[in-house]
């Protein structure tokens, strides 16, 4: 349990550091590190595919996307826009409102029984395939269709302009 | 578990960890004198008898040169960055299993570090992990050449890593597990997977190419184009890490392809060599078979690097989205046909 916690105030620690570095390339390595602890958590759990596959894919790929993209725009001090005072103004009593709806709604909340697990190999590889492709088979296909609209879209948006000149490397 | 057995598995890691060290060191040493064969010279001879000590020349040099880091660099970053490559370059060893169960002494000892049922998995996480260590690297030497040389990284990696999964998918078509240690007991004898899968192999093998960065992949570090890419602003270790990393995972990619395509410690006769050798020399010398086909496979690394030239870098990526994806996933589909209708 004390790994648990250890891990978890590491969680919190390293996506409180995302949204606080000034550099957002140092904000993607921090969260590179938020998504380590989750795998940590996720290996805790007992669910070893998805841990892994949260390693590998998120940490993996997409993440590495990220910083790919980071790293090609060029963000610095004098390009980034100046919001007026009253802006900044309004931004700072909307987040206070919303805090305060956050905390009255969380001291209201009971704390709810942890589930627990009737098998806890749940999360092997070979139990995760047979539940996934029998019991839940149609959200799991529907899903992959999902992804592939949002890659039809995105290929769309890339090649919208076709009168421009085609860009060579 | 008892202390002896963590004892000996330690033991273990350091000897495997050892081992890829010294591998890593002498295949500096091999690809100078196999560029000097190739190349009708004579290659490093200076430093002991036929140069046999180049290796430990090189990396005093390494260690003794004065340590530069670019004013305008991120500091930590900058050191972080080779780190992270050697480091995840020598943690992948720990799921490959190198030979069968060996009884020293009246104890059974495992030649596999640790076998997790999810070890091809790990090996791929490993293997995505690495490209950090160059982006980091490339990024924090607050160097246009090193930036480009790091992009140019990940996106060779990302593209590469979707064929070289979906050539693992055939392969688990046929074996049916993710544990490496499994896979590589079903290869027992003559029976190895390469006979069974080998387009799988081949993209297997290119896509390892260009995840270790190696020639006609290396557009990392292209120096007709980068100066020396990624690497650009490192000097004396920390560029010694760089590249050191890449030859560790040229053993360890090719640790992976014999153990995954090419029989592992298994090898035709296996049965009556281990009953005429005994239970501890038996799979030491399965140990020594998959060590030979390690370092054949390393040779033929070096081998391309010195025979075929460079890719241009979009003919890189039109060759992994366009030729090696639609091979792959034609591989997946006649590999289920044939596994539905023939067995």
């Amino acid at each position: 349990m004390s790994t648990f916690y250890f891990i978890a105030f590491l969680s919190i620690f390293f996506s409180i550091l995302v949204i606080s570095a000034k550099n957002p390339v140092h904000s993607i390595l921090y969260l590179i590190l938020t998504f380590f602890t989750f795998t940590i958590h996720y290996i805790l759990m007992n669910a070893q595919f998805l841990a892994i596959v949260n390693f590998i894919v998120y940490m993996g790929a997409i993440l590495v996307l990220f910083l790919y993209t980071l790293m090609l725009i060029n963000l610095n001090k004098e390009s980034e826009p100046v919001k007026p005072f009253m802006v900044k103004l309004a931004a700072v009593f909307g987040a206070g409102i919303l805090m305060v709806a956050l905390v009255s709604s969380l001291k209201s909340l009971g704390a709810s029984a942890p589930v627990v697990l009737t098998n806890p190999n749940l999360g092997l590889v070979k139990n995760l395939g047979k539940v996934l492709f029998n019991e839940f088979l149609l959200p799991f296909e529907v899903s992959s269709v999902l992804l592939l609209s949002a890659m039809v879209g995105a290929v769309l948006l890339a090649t919208k302009d076709s009168k421009e000149p085609k860009a060579t490397i | 578990m008892e202390l002896a057995e963590i004892g000996i598995k330690f033991a273990l890691v350091a000897i495997i960890f050892g081992i890829s060290l010294v591998v890593a060191m002498y295949s500096t040493y091999a690809e100078r004198k196999i560029a000097a064969f190739f190349q009708d010279r004579v290659g490093p001879n200076r430093a002991g008898p036929f140069g046999i000590l180049q290796p430990l020349a090189d990396g005093a040099k390494m260690f003794l040169k004065e340590e530069i880091i670019p004013t305008n660099a991120t500091p930590f970053l900058f050191i972080v960055g080779p780190s992270l490559a050697i480091l995840t370059a020598c943690i992948a060893s720990a799921v490959i299993p190198w030979g069968q169960n060996v009884v020293i002494a009246g104890r059974t000892i495992p030649l596999q570090v640790t076998d997790i049922n999810v070890g091809i998995l790990y090996i791929f996480g490993v293997v995505s992990l690495g490209v950090y260590g160059v982006m980091i690297g490339g990024w924090a030497s607050n160097n246009k050449y090193s930036l480009l040389g790091a992009i140019r990284a990940a996106s060779q990696n990302i593209s590469y890593e979707i064929s070289m999964g979906l050539s693992i998918i055939a392969l688990l078509l046929v074996t049916g597990t993710l544990s490496l240690g499994e896979i590589a007991q079903q290869q027992h004898g003559w029976h190895w997977n390469v006979i069974y899968q080998p387009v799988g192999f081949l993209l297997f093998l290119i896509c390892s190419f260009a995840e270790t960065n190696r020639t006609p992949f290396d557009l990392p570090e292209c120096e007709t184009e980068l100066v020396g890419g990624y690497h650009t602003e490192y000097s004396s270790m920390k560029l010694g890490f760089y590249l050191f990393a890449e030859y560790i995972n040229m053993f360890i990619s090719s640790a992976v392809m014999v153990t995954l395509y090419w029989g592992s410690y298994n090898y035709p006769g296996m049965d009556y060599m281990n009953e005429l050798l005994g239970a501890t020399w038996g799979p030491l010398f399965g140990f020594a078979v998959m060590f030979t086909k390690v370092l054949l496979f390393i040779f033929f690394f070096m081998w391309v690097r010195w025979t075929i030239p460079r890719f241009r870098y979009d003919q890189l990526m039109d060759l992994g989205w366009k030729v090696l994806i639609p091979l792959a996933i034609a591989n997946i589909v006649v590999t289920g046909i044939w596994i539905t209708f023939f067995s």
